[in-house]
């Protein structure tokens, strides 16, 4: 009962927030237990569909265009974007399962689960810019010094207002009130987790190259479309439980495609420098660097009966078969994930700031898992096949003193001059 | 729900637990409250006798093992650990709903033996590197598991996560929810404080064993005050806990640091780090923290002491700071399981320890307390991982001739544009 009052609640509340009426009401994704009927919620059969379908490509549309845009200005505004996706995210997480009524009598709570936010930025994103600091400020300025200090006892600040928050929780726990409140608790770190991690490591991904981040977006970008087209015309035998609408020939068509698209667009967007150089610093003017071996083309030559006479790949679309695979395969459980989560918890989607779409975590579930996937991918297959000596390089100027780094400058010419004088 | 579970724990191991008696599940009353302070409790003696009991065992095996070495003592962790997450997965299972899924217990066990993959592969690699033979295959075979350990770790986690999704039931969303969370949340509690306690093990037994007696002693110290001076409550979690043992407990703690440095500080084995999985003696330079410096006593000491001079150890000053810690914030650590088992109506974890209640009812201010350490060790002890000699070290022997070359050009080159870029 208290159940069915707060779904009310919650479309009341949905309804009013941004005065649209939502198409997909009748897609009964809410009441998923008939299934007579089952045949009724496929989108071939769904008579809307193609209103529905307008508002969700217009809606595709515009972000498509807002995402080019900010891929072309650069680095640091993409990672302004995810900064901005990741505060609206939380929102709407942190909104779910709080209880109106509750939160009357415990003044400030939420105020914590900002702080923990706040808290895990500065821990997540201190790191980057700590490292990325360093190569940018000058050493003799007094805010180097500041910068400096902050860098070397960042840890340390984050851990005490972490343990400060803990401490703040912990005295204003308030009699009959425990679960809730240590529900909420559990509840924010769950979130923050989940939101921290995948954005930490789609920074860390931009750094390294605006490809890293791209081509995985892309891909669940395409992968998503390919099985809503796919769906929309062919679709027919229902793929899982968790999620009526989607069915078993828009899953095997969108694989296609995105394994396809995988391999032919790393070809594409390797070729531009904005994309594949890794950047050191904060800085925002062009790039210019040498790829490296995965970016440059190599031939293989075609039997006669083909018309061109060879074929050129580039070893970076080998890697991109295999963030193609995954985000066509394992991806997906992210969405299934969300569905299985709205439907534990009897919401229809996580918000209502995206028409046709839900909210932004509707439309990022699936991205955390692949900016995870595509961050370790690369730290194993791509990383090592690097160069050591940037790696050791970066780790000095990183960790020593100027006059340490000299130190160390002076000792290694020593020792290699002793050696040529050696070997002569 | 209250019931059951409070039944269950009781018949757990079929031992009479002392602590029923004081009603910590009923706070409401101030009179009521008085009479739970221990200098009241009439019963308090007997259940003394059985913490006490139990507290030797308890000590005595853990001397025991710190004799033993770096090696069991990470095995010790391990071990509580598995205790810990077993007594954390069982309690907020419930019986029926678990009836009608079989095999979602075994999920829990995988999602815990990937996090101990993950977090002891980490330290594997770095000590292995040191220790392992020289069998061509086993080498190789090592050196691959390492450099895709991150992967494979990643990979059994996802193999989960599927494995989670597909066996979502019908009716059972929010259950099955709620346990994947959970889960999530017991595991990230205990690896995260283990690692770290195993981490500092390996920089020297003497920060993890500060740290660890720190907290016994404060614990100690709090019952002993509050058994005999307890008169004015603390904090309503707990009503048991008093600002007389409180304080009581936060001088005696402070003061155990300086002197327990002190004497910890003078053996080889407790100070030196360990670089592989050895189990020999050790003997190294332990390094300015622990070579004494003398003060002289001002002329008015020397009546009271006999000694014209003080040895005091540098560590000595960050001890003080680990006993504040310890006196201070780590009883939180307390206060919250107080909190959490208050919020789902159970007494104690379980029933592992007589007088004790289970092993996560002793390990929760430990937790608190060996994360602070670690990262008070990282950030203020000046870890001598990075230096000009390491650096060196890792060059001369992981790059090629041509590397180095490279290496000492791109530094000059460096080196030159920031002296343009300062001009």
């Amino acid at each position: 009962m208290a159940n069915m009052q707060r779904e009310n609640t919650m479309n009341i509340l949905q309804r009013n927030h941004s005065g649209r009426v939502r198409h997909r009401r009748h897609s009964t994704e809410a009441t998923p237990d008939i299934n007579g009927p089952g045949g009724a919620n496929l989108l071939v059969n769904d008579q809307n569909k193609y209103k529905s379908m307008f508002v969700r490509a217009r809606s595709s549309l515009w972000m498509l265009l807002g995402f080019s845009l900010v891929v072309y200005m650069g680095h640091l505004y993409i990672c302004g974007l995810i900064v901005g996706i990741q505060i609206f995210m939380a929102r709407e997480l942190f909104n779910l399962r709080k209880q109106a009524n509750e939160d009357r009598q415990l003044p400030g709570f939420r105020l914590l689960n900002w702080y923990f936010f706040f808290t895990a930025m500065l821990f997540a994103y201190g790191r980057f810019v700590s490292q990325q600091l360093v190569n940018t400020v000058a050493s003799d300025k007094p805010l180097y010094q500041v910068v400096n200090g902050l860098i070397k006892y960042q840890m340390f600040i984050c851990y005490f207002l972490y343990i400060a928050g803990f401490m703040w929780f912990i005295l204003t726990l308030k009699k009959r009130r425990y679960k809730y409140q240590f529900g909420q608790y559990a509840w924010t770190h769950m979130i923050l987790l989940l939101v921290f991690a995948q954005s930490s490591f789609t920074v860390a991904n931009i750094f390294e190259g605006i490809f890293w981040f791209l081509l995985p977006a892309s891909l669940i970008v395409v992968n998503d479309v390919a099985a809503y087209f796919f769906g929309f015309f062919f679709g027919r035998t229902p793929l899982i439980k968790l999620s009526p609408k989607k069915t078993w020939e828009g899953f095997i068509g969108a694989s296609f495609a995105t394994i396809l698209s995988a391999f032919m667009l790393a070809n594409i967007l390797g070729s531009f420098q904005w994309l594949t150089c890794p950047r050191k610093d904060l800085s925002t003017g062009w790039l210019h660097c040498d790829p490296g071996p995965l970016f440059k083309p190599k031939s293989y030559p075609l039997p006669g009966w083909f018309s061109w006479k060879e074929f050129s790949v580039m070893p970076v679309q080998w890697h991109a078969l295999a963030l193609g695979l995954f985000a066509s395969i394992i991806a997906p459980f992210g969405g299934f994930f969300a569905s299985g989560l709205k439907r534990a918890f009897k919401i229809k989607d996580f918000g209502d700031t995206i028409p046709g779409h839900g909210g932004f975590t509707d439309r990022m579930d699936c991205q955390m898992m692949m900016a995870v996937f595509a961050y370790i991918y690369h730290q194993s297959f791509v990383v090592s096949q690097g160069f050591p000596v940037e790696m050791i390089l970066d780790q000095i100027l990183n960790h020593l003193t100027d006059e340490e780094q000299h130190d160390l400058h002076f000792l290694l010419g020593r020792i290699l001059h002793e050696r040529q004088l050696e070997q002569q | 729900m209250k019931d059951s579970s409070y039944s269950d724990t009781s018949n757990y191991l079929g031992g009479v637990r002392h602590r029923k008696h004081p009603s910590e599940v009923s706070p409401d009353a101030d009179k009521a409250n008085r009479s739970n302070l221990l200098v009241n409790d009439r019963n308090k003696y007997k259940s003394m006798l059985i913490r006490a009991y139990s507290s030797v065992w308890m000590i005595g095996g853990f001397s025991f093992i710190i004799y033993m070495g770096h090696l069991y003592i990470w095995a010790l962790i391990v071990v509580i650990q598995i205790f810990m997450a077993r007594e954390l997965f069982s309690l907020l299972r419930r019986s029926n709903e678990e009836r009608q899924l079989p095999g979602f217990r075994l999920l829990n066990w995988h999602f815990f033996f990937t996090a101990m993959l993950f977090t002891y592969g980490h330290f594997l690699t770095q000590q292995l590197v040191n220790t392992v033979t020289s069998d061509k295959l086993l080498c190789q075979l090592v050196s691959g598991l390492i450099k895709y350990q991150m992967f494979i770790c990643y990979f059994l986690y996802i193999a989960g996560f599927v494995w989670f999704i597909l066996t979502l039931k019908k009716k059972m969303y929010r259950y099955q929810f709620s346990q994947f969370a959970w889960t999530h949340m017991i595991l990230l509690m205990v690896f995260v404080q283990s690692a770290f306690t195993v981490a500092n093990i390996f920089e020297g037994i003497f920060w993890f064993l500060l740290p660890a007696s720190l907290i016994i002693i404060n614990d100690i110290a709090a019952y002993f005050f509050g058994f005999f001076f307890g008169r004015t409550p603390l904090i309503k979690l707990s009503p048991k806990k008093t600002w007389e043992g409180f304080i009581g407990a936060s001088v005696t703690t402070l003061l155990s640091a300086f002197v327990l440095a002190n004497i910890m500080g003078h053996f080889q084995w407790l100070t030196c780090p360990r670089k592989d999985l050895s189990t020999g003696w050790l003997h190294c330079d332990p390094g300015p923290l622990f070579k004494p410096e003398y003060f002289s006593l001002p002329a008015l000491m020397h009546q009271w002491f006999p000694w014209k001079e003080v040895a005091i150890l540098p560590v000595q000053c960050h001890a003080l700071a680990f006993g504040l810690f310890a006196s201070i914030i780590a009883p939180f650590g307390g206060f919250f399981a107080s909190g959490f088992k208050r919020a789902f109506k159970l007494k104690d974890f379980g029933d592992s320890i007589p007088g004790h209640g289970g092993i996560t009812d002793r390990m929760d201010c430990q937790m608190v307390m060996a994360v602070f350490a670690y990262i008070y060790h990282q950030s203020f002890v000046m870890p001598p991982s990075f230096s000009v000699e390491m650096f060196l070290d890792q060059i001369l022997r992981n790059l090629t001739i041509e590397e180095q070359q490279l290496l000492y050009e791109q530094l000059g080159n460096f080196f030159q544009a920031r002296q343009l870029l300062q001009a």
